[in-house]
């Protein structure tokens, strides 16, 4: 487990929006996403490994979740929408099946 | 005379080979979970059609990552809102694709995502409003090269 976590891609349409705006958020992440049903060449399983949980927070407050399973593609791609409502921070959560977090996080005015 | 009775067991043979192959693939195949995930999701209630659009390629050329998404139609208040979206694939392995969160703050019910199909199948997307009811869309896509082989 000696790799770095991963850095986040992560696009807002708009960082300044008025309330009420809607803001498109495109988030990638790198992951192998190995699904468990795998076989190596000797037969065996290969463990799964994947995201099982994304989570969009505005100043603390969720506005989008996503429960994942090993269907979603490697190097998960998550895009949505949430309201502007106030100025603050974005932070964009990513949960391993190990524990571990990779988070991102983008500033948004709202005036 | 002879001849007869080898032709007769080549055939009987036969048939017999036939008949396990073909039984193969339904015996084998572990039962895939769609439908208990969407009654676990529905609690048992009824689905209707309609509100949710399942956006997804006629044909996938690649299974490992085909280009999934879906709209809702909710005005997303607090008295009228999405709670979850569940996507299930008929055709895989397992079926549970996703299921998405949402809130009156998220404004609009609507994500896309990338996910894995093993082969040429359903997809079915449930969504659950706040008021306890339940609507979906089925979309089939199909598989040119399988996304969960080995």
């Amino acid at each position: 487990m000696s790799t770095p976590a991963p850095r986040p891609r992560i696009r807002l349409d708009k960082k300044e929006a008025k309330a009420g705006d809607l803001i498109e958020v495109k988030a990638l992440v790198a992951h192998i996403m190995e699904s468990g049903q795998r076989r190596d060449k000797d037969g065996n399983v290969i463990p799964r490994k994947i995201i099982n949980r994304f989570t969009c927070e505005v100043n603390g407050k969720l506005v989008f979740a996503c429960d994942l399973e090993p269907a979603i593609s490697a190097n998960p791609y998550m895009q949505f929408k949430f309201k502007a409502q106030e100025s603050g921070k974005v932070v964009l959560t990513w949960i391993d099946d190990d524990g571990s977090k990779i988070v991102g996080e983008e500033t948004l005015t709202v005036s | 005379m002879m001849s007869t009775t080898r032709r007769g067991a080549l055939v009987l043979g036969g048939a017999v080979i036939g008949g396990a192959v073909l039984g193969m693939p339904r015996t084998a195949a572990a039962k895939n979970d769609a439908e208990d995930l969407i009654k676990a999701f529905t609690g048992g209630a009824s689905v209707a059609k309609g509100k949710v659009k399942l956006d997804l390629p006629d044909i996938a050329e690649n299974g490992n990552t085909v280009p999934l998404a879906f709209t809702v139609d909710s005005p997303m208040t607090a008295d009228a809102h999405v709670v979850a979206v569940l996507v299930v694939a008929e055709g895989n392995p397992r079926g549970g694709v996703a299921t998405f969160h949402f809130t009156s703050d998220t404004g609009v019910a609507e994500a896309s995502t990338r996910i894995r199909l093993a082969q040429t199948q359903n997809v079915v997307a449930v969504a659950k409003m706040n008021d306890g009811s339940f609507f979906s869309d089925t979309r089939q896509v199909k598989v040119t090269i399988g996304g969960c082989g080995g």
